[in-house]
């Protein structure tokens, strides 16, 4: 623990700390652009200069230098400031200037600092450097005029998103930041550039010239394209959102949010229920509340009632759903839309056991049957962590790029039961040994078992580790089990019972033929598979018109609060659920949302605690004997719900990365 | 000042060949007394042919002038993680004005790869990586042959001249960039990569190429490691003066009557070595304007100040100057003083990588205002202007570019404001007096 002075200030630093974190540690701010706390340190802006006893009598760049015993730092010396006038003086001379029209401006980094440490004029006098546009993909914009050459967004596809397609061209003042070729990045997490790019190079290109920072309200909410559960701020105008940006959060997200998490929101304004509907002579028609419910009332069910929730519900949802059933006299309820019949009798063999910041800390990992990139982009950035400090990934299932080296042992489930020496040797000699199973896992009859009995073989168990993994998707799907979404026998066990009432909670998945004599109502917010199949649609909220609480694949609970209001006659689902039961004469036991959530919180001890809940750790004796390829469940990552089903930006991704449609683009 | 240097005499002269008049090959090379017995110089032992080097004297030539018998030392003894170190050998001489390397390469190829062995052996290096410039193709080929005969005679390689020693040289031809004789920037580009600067630390003898202790010394400062250790430190010390010891190979261009490069005695005083080698300047003596004495990047020194002045690092600093790589370059009073700089300035712009932001943006400014300068399309208070530039570039880069772009400007601002000040207003005075349209 080396003693620093900091403008005569001495402190303790912890033992490999730079002079930048020294003086943040001493409460100084130390302006600079290109370092960046999540990515190495390039020590190229030269604007965090301090000076630095002993040393060379020459301002020292603090990011790149290590605090050391009885150095004596000054960030206030007439040196120091002269040296942040000429750095600032230096990055503007080539800028354009153009705040008046830039997406950045009002919250970039440039405007910021020359204001805090610039000189206020100029003295250049020559031309201005031009640079001409790059094409970044769908998601970044681009003007390059405006790149400060700090280089974050290079390091950060090098080392985050392990998609090496952006750097630098050319030397000196005519270097220039592009991508390959000038092809999209094609990564999953390219919109974290734009959050990374300190002035107004990088933008979002679906957000662009939509509005300016000071204008917009930010929520703070979980997001629930997968099941990471992404802290994400919603800034919102209006009535409408129009970004996602990540919060940070270490135990989640860190600093990252999926494309998929950012864009989505402009499928919010699109395709969406907004009033209740009744389907009559084969057509659905617009109705109003009443009639809806009047509809759901003449059903004669006799207790034969089922509900199937979707994969973006919040559990408040859920909860309500349940007890609607419940006091309809029914009792199948189900949120495997899918298909998938895996045994939940132990929550904990279902459930991501290392945690997310866990498994960076893992030493072997094996995957099987998941492709990560598709079903938890942040999960993969993890575990491309876990390799740099040495870990070794070893592969079951389809072969998919993952951005880092992976051994595949290859696609044939028998295998897990009969693992090659080589990955029973390194699991036996690893200290952290991990496994994740995907979704293409738990489709597998016997599949499921044959992973839980390799806890054993591989010894997944260590003192204070649990190395056993499930990566599910959906954001919903940690909630909806720990509130008894799962009915034995999944999906075809509810259509075989033939419910003669279905609630269709937002299940767009689902295969509704499968239920051709059930009265379905549904209820959620766009119009897609399930309303589609529906005899009533009741217009609900979609995840940022409602509050509500989420629990990620590790079984972290978290809560969300509710961004704008949902459009037209639509409610927020929970109180859609109230007043139907009333009029079924089944009336839900609360009357607002608070009551709700303490009910829940009654009857999920678990979910009334935000944090990780604790599900102990007990393996259920399941069939093994596993056989053939596994699948991937995810067949297109930009498509895999109804709201990123109704983005523009989404399809456009879609059909750009994946379909490899090339877009033609007007000769400039 | 005071100890008169005497000029140095063909018997203790280093580089034999240098003119080229004889054959580069390995044959003619060990006639002239290269890889003589290699083995019994190994024999020395590691350390202390680095304690021999050390008390020779040597200054690493290749223009900051740091102790290279030291630089040895800071290798390390033993590989604690299995690590294997690595010798750089810097051939990409890409600064104006130098032309040493190139000559020791095309004509004595040979004592600069037995001086590999030598270096790479004392600071139990694993191989040698000679970093040729792009530019050298000629000398690239003659480079790869030599480095072919030495293993055919197996000096190099296993055993390399049987001393039991495994050593490979590998010769890496550069693409073209001046940034790439900085040190780190050269790893970079061994490796495979941009050839922009690293930050230090850490320092290439802790983790260089490939991550591994590597040390990066100049072709000058490891071909004459055999002779040193074959004449004896005492021999190379007693030329030059206290702390710039040895000889140095001179290159002398520009308004001299015969340019060259020459081996010399450090310290030589600046009109003895053009007087004795270059057959005095263009148009006499009195026709001298400015020297700059180590290449583009030191500042120029007047004709008045250089006269006398020895040629070591040292005495050139006190003229606020330096030896640099002793690439000489004289102009005489027919030059366009301010526009010789500015050509210069250009050369840096363009030279650059674009990785930090004072050489990126500044180099480019300083030339564009040099430009106006020359020409005299500039306001006075400009020149203060650009000494404020180039003071706010010196010193705040990550490798010393930037010094070596805001140097010369420095230095013809300290000595020829009065030039630019009567261009500046001459241009004014001949400039159209402009009248508001009526």
């Amino acid at each position: 623990m080396p003693k620093v002075k900091v403008d005569g200030v001495e402190l303790e630093v912890p033992a490999g700390a730079t002079v930048l974190q020294a003086c943040e540690l001493a409460g100084k701010e130390i302006p600079r652009f290109c370092y960046h706390e999540r990515l190495s340190i390039a020590g190229n802006c030269r604007m965090c200069l301090v000076e630095v006893k002993p040393g060379p009598p020459k301002p020292q760049a603090s990011c790149a230098l290590p605090a050391s015993e009885g150095q004596e730092i000054r960030t206030d010396s007439e040196m120091v400031k002269k040296a942040r006038e000429g750095v600032m003086e230096f990055l503007l001379i080539n800028h354009p200037l153009d705040c008046p029209i830039c997406d950045q401006g009002g919250e970039c980094d440039l405007q910021d600092q020359s204001v805090a440490y610039g000189k206020g004029s100029s003295r250049f006098e020559e031309n201005k450097r031009a640079v001409t546009e790059k094409y970044m993909g769908p998601i970044v914009k681009t003007v390059m005029t405006r790149c400060i050459q700090c280089t974050r967004c290079v390091r950060f596809a090098e080392e985050v998103a392990g998609v090496p397609e952006i750097g630098a061209i050319y030397r000196g003042e005519n270097m220039q930041i592009t991508t390959y070729l000038e092809h999209a990045a094609k990564s999953e997490l390219s919109g974290n550039v734009v959050d990374l790019c300190p002035v107004g190079a990088l933008t979002s290109k679906p957000y662009a010239f939509e509005a300016r920072p000071w204008e917009l309200k930010k929520t703070h909410a979980i997001d629930v394209m997968d099941a990471v559960g992404t802290n994400i701020r919603l800034d919102s105008r209006g009535r409408q959102v129009l970004r996602a940006v990540p919060r940070i959060n270490d135990d989640v997200n860190e600093e990252w949010a999926s494309d998929k998490t950012r864009h989505n929101v402009d499928g919010l304004v699109r395709k969406r229920l907004d009033k209740p509907y009744v389907r009559k002579d084969g057509k659905l028609v617009p109705a109003t509340w009443n009639e809806a419910f009047a509809a759901i009332a003449d059903v004669k069910h006799g207790g034969s009632v089922a509900a199937l929730a979707g994969d973006l519900l919040d559990c408040e949802t859920m909860f309500a759903g349940k007890v609607l059933v419940e006091k309809l006299g029914g009792s199948l309820l189900e949120g495997r839309q899918t298909g998938l019949a895996y045994d939940v009798s132990s929550l904990s063999a279902v459930n991501f056991n290392t945690t997310l910041p866990g498994i960076e800390t893992a030493d072997v990992i094996l995957l099987v049957g998941t492709n990560l990139r598709w079903e938890a982009p942040l999960v993969n950035t993890r575990i491309r962590k876990a390799i740099k400090k040495g870990a070794k990934v070893f592969g079951l299932g389809p072969q998919v790029d993952l951005t880092y080296k992976v051994e595949w042992l290859g696609n044939d489930a028998s295998l897990l039961a009969k693992l090659p020496e080589a990955v029973v040797e390194a699991f036996g000699k690893a200290a952290r040994p991990a496994m994740i199973v995907g979704g293409g896992v738990l489709a597998k009859d016997g599949a499921h078992g044959d992973t839980l009995a390799l806890v054993e073989t591989l010894g997944l168990i260590k003192d204070g580790w649990n190395g056993y993994n499930v990566l599910h998707f959906a954001a919903a799907r940690m909630g909806g089990l720990m509130l008894g979404y799962a009915t034995d026998g999944g999906v075809k066990a509810v259509a075989a019972a033939k419910p003669k009432l279905l609630f269709s909670l937002g299940a767009d998945e689902a295969d509704y033929s499968a239920f051709p004599d059930s009265f379905k109502v549904y209820v959620g917010h766009h119009g897609d598979k399930g309303a589609h199949a529906a005899d009533v649609i009741l217009p609900g909220a979609s995840y940022a018109e409602k509050a509500g609480t989420y629990v990620n694949l590790e079984g972290r609970v978290q809560r969300g609060e509710k961004a704008v209001f949902a459009p037209g006659d639509a409610r927020e689902d929970w109180s859609i659920l109230r007043a139907l039961s009333e009029v079924l004469g089944a009336t839900l036991p609360f009357d607002s949302f608070e009551q709700l959530r303490a009910e829940m919180a009654r009857a999920v001890p678990a979910l009334g605690v935000e944090g990780l809940a604790d599900y102990g750790w007990s393996v259920p004796s399941l069939p093994t004997g596993a056989t053939g390829e596994f699948g991937s469940p995810i067949k297109d990552f930009y498509l895999t719900n109804a709201i990123c089903r109704a983005s523009p930006t989404m399809q456009q991704c879609s059909a750009e990365l994946i379909h490899g449609q090339t877009y033609a683009e007007a000769a400039e | 000042m005071s100890d008169v240097i005497a000029p140095l005499a063909d018997k203790d002269r280093i580089f034999t060949n240098v003119y080229g008049f004889q054959d580069w090959g390995i044959d003619a090379a060990m006639k002239r007394g290269d890889w003589d017995n290699t083995k019994k110089l190994m024999e020395i032992g590691q350390d202390e042919i680095i304690e021999r080097i050390k008390a020779s004297g040597l200054r690493g030539r290749g223009g900051a002038g740091f102790p290279t018998g030291m630089k040895w030392s800071f290798m390390p003894k033993e590989s604690k993680d299995g690590r294997p170190s690595f010798l750089v050998i810097n051939a990409d001489e890409s600064e104006p004005g130098s032309c040493k390397d190139r000559e020791i390469v095309r004509h004595d190829p040979h004592k600069l790869i037995e001086g590999a062995l030598i270096a790479g052996f004392a600071m139990r290096a694993r191989a040698a990586y000679i970093y040729i410039r792009g530019e050298f193709i000629y000398e690239a080929k003659i480079l790869f042959a030599a480095v072919e005969q030495a293993y055919e005679k197996g000096f190099l390689g296993k055993n390399a001249c049987g001393s039991g020693y495994d050593f490979d040289v590998f010769v890496h031809r550069g693409a073209g960039a001046y940034i790439c004789g900085e040190e780190t920037a050269q790893i970079e580009s061994i490796e495979g990569k941009k050839g922009q600067p690293r930050l230090k630390p850490p320092f290439p003898a802790g983790a260089g190429l490939y991550g591994c202790p590597t040390t990066v010394n100049n072709v000058e400062s490891i071909a004459v490691g055999p002779t040193i250790l074959r004449r004896g430190s005492e021999w190379f010390s007693s030329f030059g003066r206290e702390n710039n010891k040895g000889t140095k190979l001179f290159q002398i261009s520009g308004h001299v009557n015969k340019p060259c490069v020459v081996e010399e005695s450090m310290g030589i005083s600046f009109k003895e070595l053009i007087d004795r080698h270059c057959g005095g300047i263009r148009g006499g003596w009195d026709n001298l304007l400015a020297v700059i004495p180590g290449g583009s990047s030191v500042p120029l020194v007047p004709a008045a100040q250089i006269m006398d002045a020895p040629m070591d690092f040292d005495g050139l600093r006190a003229l606020g100057s330096g030896l640099g790589t002793a690439a000489v370059i004289v102009m005489d009073k027919s030059t366009d003083i301010v526009r010789a700089i500015s050509r210069l300035s250009y050369f840096y712009k363009h030279e650059s990588c674009g990785q930090c932001t004072p050489c990126r943006e500044g180099t480019g400014w300083m030339w564009r205002v040099m430009e106006r300068l020359r020409s005299g399309d500039a306001d006075i208070s400009e020149i203060d202007m650009l000494h404020q530039v180039t003071k706010q570039v010196e010193g705040h880069t990550i490798c010393a570019l930037g010094d070596a772009a805001a140097w010369p400007i420095q230095g013809l601002i300290r000595h020829f404001r009065p030039e630019i000040e009567r261009r500046i207003n001459e241009n004014k005075g001949s400039a159209p007096v402009m009248e508001a349209a009526e």
